[in-house]
């Protein structure tokens, strides 16, 4: 066993964990965050996105002891200090951007990364962006609404398919 | 998985006395690797981690207008990185996976695994580039030695890549969608002496130059002059993707889309 330490959620923590130990094994199984979601395991479907010093990854194909010193955020980071949904969150609900909620929280990571790189995006470059995040309920429609309506543009625009 | 020690050495010397201990494998982005030990198809004794080693990451320009790619460095930073510098070769590297993917696999993971439907060898082989490892330069024609299998030694570690950067250059990849990667993808460059052409995902082999096509485009560089060339589907990868004849098919229907996008 290995001491890890990083920062997740703006909160230091450590554990001892093994060489193979996923860094989404560590989030769940160690910090009890349980969140983020592992869905295929392999490294498909984005379920387990999160935060590595700010970048997007697929947090069950990389290794808890490669993010050691890590700045991590998670889903339960995203929500205001005051615990209210943030921004994506809140157009998530209110355009019904989930089903069975099982892909929502590597949706809204990926969401974020998507938003802080390019604050704007075009329905395309949405749906090009969310091409690692999978949604076994093929609501795509309406995360794409949210995604625009995050954006602070009109999610009324985005044809009906 | 199987269980292994992992070291994440901040020095190539480091990580290359590391490589030294027996059944010890050298780590990229681990896109590929970590599915692959999840499988339980490698059981190394210890994973060694080059995302630690910082000489090995980033792109720069060279003196002689080449481009150097840090073994190390992230598909997404080749993305933006690159742009200026190369940019088709940025394009290749901003279409590999997914965005997630992309902030963790390495241009020497994507080139040292070889998969044979994997985006970075067509670049490499296409663009006529060099490998640098820690004990020598092999250029890219005799690096790739077909699918899965390079010229690496034994704990042989990929420091970066160098780039001569052709006049025009185009990547098309025919996506295979749900694995993300290429059901075909063609690589062509355009240099002041002649045409490089690589094709990827197509063949049993793994990345190959498709020289006929090359001396067609050297000789005329348009679209019409591939008209009379045809791909033996003989060694094509036929599978539930897409069968020989369709590969083959797709070879030339990509190599003229890289033409066009030159021109």
């Amino acid at each position: 066993m290995t001491q890890v330490s990083m920062t997740v959620n703006g909160k230091s923590v450590s554990g001892d964990v093994e060489g193979r130990t996923l860094l989404s094994s560590f989030l769940r199984d160690h910090l009890s965050l349980t969140g983020t979601h592992v869905g295929c395991d392999t490294a498909q479907c984005g379920a387990c996105v999160v935060h590595v010093n700010g970048e997007a990854v697929k947090s069950c194909n990389m290794l808890a002891l490669e993010a050691d010193g890590a700045d991590v955020g998670t889903i339960e980071g995203q929500a205001n200090p005051d615990g209210s949904l943030n921004v994506i969150q809140q157009a998530f609900q209110d355009h019904h951007g989930l089903q069975c909620g099982f892909c929502t929280p590597g949706m809204v990571m990926s969401a974020a990364a998507l938003l802080k790189e390019n604050p704007r995006p075009t329905e395309a470059e949405i749906r090009k962006y969310l091409e690692g995040n999978l949604c076994r309920c093929t609501g795509y429609h309406n995360i794409v609404k949210a995604i625009m309506a995050a954006s602070g543009q009109d999610a009324g625009k985005i044809a009906a398919e | 998985m199987y269980s292994f020690e992992f070291e994440k050495p901040s020095t190539i010397a480091d990580a290359v006395a590391a490589l030294g201990a027996e059944d010890a494998q050298a780590l990229g982005g681990g896109q590929t690797l970590i599915p692959t030990l999840k499988q339980r198809l490698a059981a190394p004794s210890a994973l060694i981690s080059l995302s630690g080693i910082a000489e090995m990451k980033g792109v720069c320009v060279n003196d002689d207008g080449s481009v150097s790619v840090g073994g190390a460095t992230t598909h997404a930073t080749v993305a933006s990185e690159a742009a200026g510098s190369y940019p088709a070769l940025a394009a290749l590297a901003g279409q590999i996976g997914d965005p997630a993917v992309r902030n963790r696999g390495t241009i020497g993971g994507s080139i040292a695994n070889n998969d044979p439907a994997a985006c970075y060898p067509a670049g490499v082989l296409g663009s006529g580039a060099t490998i640098i490892t820690n004990t020598r330069e092999i250029a890219a024609d005799d690096f790739f030695e077909g699918m899965f299998s390079t010229a690496l030694d034994e704990g042989e570690i990929i420091t970066s890549v160098r780039f001569p950067v052709p006049q025009a250059a185009s990547y098309q990849k025919f996506l295979q969608p749900a694995s993300r990667f290429a059901l075909v993808g063609v690589y062509l460059a355009r240099f002041a002496d002649g045409v490089r052409v690589a094709v990827t995902g197509a063949s049993e082999d793994g990345v190959f130059r498709w020289t006929e096509a090359e001396q067609a485009l050297t000789k005329e560089f348009r679209p019409d002059a591939l008209m009379d060339l045809r791909i033996n589907p003989a060694n094509m990868i036929g599978d539930l993707h897409g069968s020989k004849d369709y590969r083959a098919h797709l070879v030339g229907v990509m190599t003229k889309r890289a033409v066009q996008a030159c021109v």
